[in-house]
């Protein structure tokens, strides 16, 4: 029997029972768009990720004090504040010691609720320099920049987030009213153009100068001389210099911390190639995880067409029977129902791979939970799948096909 | 052509075959030596269990004898691989069944088609013109494309003679090929049976157990647990019945 005679026999055979194939081709088409759904989801997540760092800019470096680099990389901020001061940062600006380093902006942080009149919100509060809009990529909308001389006076200034803004304010510029945050009245300078969707997102911060918020904002610590900060975005001249400006902040900081030889950092310094290819690889695990689970049920649907399989032979034992009679070989029963096995689940890729696609495509900027999913659809993901789905068919359509195939002739004949 | 009539179309020579069930070995055929010549017309007959079912499935290269040989138009059959016997039916036989063992969903055109599609080297188009000549030759040329269940037994049954006819075999094997029939369609079908020995030259050999039906044919071969018991020419004697001969020649 050649190609197509074989694919018009099993066409036949398949479409003599609708619901069944249909219902085995239903598995298929799960276990697929599953799969493509799954990965498309996953790879928009990890897309999107590296997207949000690479928008900070790659010649941004992050330097944390403590020694436990993934967990502030993962979970933000926190850890021992005291180990980097004000000073240290000032220090990476050395153009001896440092050649390499562009801009240096440290920052501190602290929480708080802001209000205008009767209107209420909890911010983000960040004590910053000069230098912190350009480490951020973010521009200025309203009114000013905290200066220099801001921090120098540590002036109740405030620089506004457009979320914090929009939400106190409304569309109003807010430029030059007054602001009470955490009770103390501060007055707005400026207003930050909205940069939805990056990983530290500023729109709901407020922004004051570093050492208002170290004096003024932080219960008690304003006490201390020493200006503790809790982050220092340093931004290298080029990203071809990140390396040796993060070897030469490592060292400073080491001389100026009095470390040993044996001693280890008592700070980390992440480029943003370590924070993108950290979570990469979790996001990866994550993809593989969620194709894993979705090729399961493709696994349940090959089962299936199995199960589908084996009840189809003993129901046409006798059909068997007739065609080995007048002339089939083993050979060609047992590539009919492969065939049949394979084109249920062909056809079956191929409405998952649409599926998935839709569901991929559509799904593409909705919010779950107010989280917005974004979703990359990958080709090859969908031929892999295609591919897989086809494998599954002879897989599971080898077994069937092969009892069919050894079936007796003369019982086959006989059988009722 | 001298070959044919030097070499018979069947030829069995001390033939056994033995089946075991349980402990017990049952000679369902014992050492049958049999031989029939091209254009013979023969009835075998015998009681249930006589072997005569052994003997169609052994003649119809469906099943190999235990021992013995069987020689099918000067080839020996015990000697041919799964694919040779299956190209053998293909090529040198057509069968007819008691239940016409027709595919219930295709059409009548489809399932002549049926031995044309395992040997391959036809286009559709001649498939198609193949089938509707056989069709013809029984007289179904209206009803190409019915299906099974749309047409009466006897109708059905010429379809199944018509997927024995389609490649042309010389040999015909007809397994109680009026058993589920009534007397009328049982008379058109011997009366087809006829016209194909006597005007196409075709060898027919008919298993049954209807006397009637073995009286109809040229030679009668008895069976009984396992061996040949009688074995004589008749005259035929047509079964009789309102239209005994609805061909159209």
């Amino acid at each position: 029997m050649n190609a197509r005679l074989l694919l018009a026999t099993a066409l036949t055979s398949v479409g003599a029972n609708k619901l069944r194939a249909s219902l085995t081709l239903l598995g298929i088409v799960i276990g697929v768009s599953s799969v493509i759904a799954m990965m498309a989801v996953g790879r928009g997540a990890q897309v999107s990720v590296t997207a949000r760092i690479s928008d900070l800019g790659t010649e941004l470096i992050t330097v944390r004090p403590g020694a436990d680099a993934l967990r502030f990389a993962f979970f933000g901020g926190g850890g021992n504040s005291d180990v980097l001061s004000l000073e240290d940062a000032f220090a990476l600006r050395d153009d001896v010691f440092t050649p390499d380093v562009k801009l240096v902006a440290p920052e501190n942080s602290f929480s708080g609720s802001a209000s205008v009149g009767s209107e209420n919100t909890f911010v983000n509060g960040l004590g910053v320099t000069a230098e912190y809009l350009e480490s951020r990529n973010l521009t200025i909308v309203w009114g000013r920049n905290i200066s220099n001389v801001d921090v120098e006076n540590i002036s109740l200034v405030a620089v506004l987030g457009s979320e914090t803004s929009e939400t106190l304010y409304g569309q109003r510029n807010p430029v030059g009213s007054k602001i009470k945050i955490s009770g103390r009245e501060f007055t707005v300078i400026g207003v930050i153009e909205s940069q939805q969707g990056t990983i530290s997102n500023p729109d709901s911060s407020i922004f004051v100068p570093i050492t208002t918020a170290h004096y003024r904002m932080n219960n008690g610590k304003g006490r201390v001389a020493s200006i503790s900060v809790s982050s220092i975005s340093v931004l290298a001249s080029s990203e071809a210099t990140v390396d040796d400006a993060r070897l030469d902040i490592s060292t400073v900081l080491r001389l100026r911390h009095e470390l040993g030889e044996d001693d280890d950092d008592d700070f980390q310094i992440i480029t943003q190639q370590d924070t993108i290819e950290t979570l990469e690889g979790t996001e990866g695990t994550f993809v593989i995880l969620l194709g894993a689970i979705a090729g399961i049920s493709l696994l349940v649907g090959g089962i299936g067409v199995m199960n589908i399989m084996l009840v189809s032979v003993t129901e046409r034992t006798r059909e068997i029977g007739i065609r080995r009679a007048v002339g089939a070989k083993r050979r060609d029963i047992l590539l009919q129902f492969v065939t049949e096995a394979v084109l249920m689940t062909f056809a079956g890729g191929i409405l998952g791979v649409m599926l998935g696609w839709a569901i991929a495509y559509f799904g593409n900027g909705a919010t779950v939970d107010g989280d917005i999913i974004e979703t990359v659809i990958e080709t090859h993901i969908a031929v892999i799948a295609l591919c897989v789905s086809v494998a599954v068919g002879l897989f599971f359509g080898i077994y069937p096909a092969v009892r069919a195939a050894s079936l007796n002739p003369i019982e086959a004949l006989r059988h009722e | 052509m001298i070959a044919k009539t030097t070499t018979p179309v069947i030829e069995l020579v001390d033939v056994t075959r033995q089946f075991q069930i349980g402990t017990h070995v049952v000679r369902a055929l014992d050492g049958i030596n049999l031989k029939i010549e091209s254009g013979e017309m023969v009835a075998i007959i015998g009681p249930s269990g006589s072997g005569k079912s052994t003997l169609m499935n052994t003649l119809g290269c469906l099943d190999q004898p235990s021992s013995g040989s069987f020689v099918l138009n000067g080839q020996y059959v015990s000697e041919l691989s799964d694919n040779q016997l299956a190209e053998t039916r293909s090529r040198q036989l057509g069968f007819v069944f008691q239940s016409y063992n027709l595919l219930p969903r295709e059409t009548a055109i489809s399932n002549v088609e049926l031995p044309l599609k395992y040997s391959g080297g036809y286009s559709g188009k001649e498939r198609r013109v193949a089938a509707r000549i056989a069709l013809d030759r029984v007289g179904l040329s209206e009803r190409y494309d019915h299906r099974p269940m749309q047409m009466s037994g006897g109708e059905q049954q010429r379809v199944g003679i018509a997927r024995a006819l389609v490649k042309n075999p010389d040999l015909i094997l007809a397994d109680e090929p009026t058993g589920n029939l009534d007397t009328k369609s049982s008379a058109e079908v011997i009366e087809m049976l006829h016209s194909l020995n006597e005007n196409d030259g075709k060898t027919i050999v008919v298993v049954t157990h209807d006397i009637e039906v073995a009286e109809a044919m040229k030679r009668i071969i008895a069976f009984r647990d396992g061996r040949i018991v009688e074995d004589r020419a008749v005259v035929p004697k047509r079964i009789n019945a309102q239209s005994p001969d609805r061909d159209n020649q």
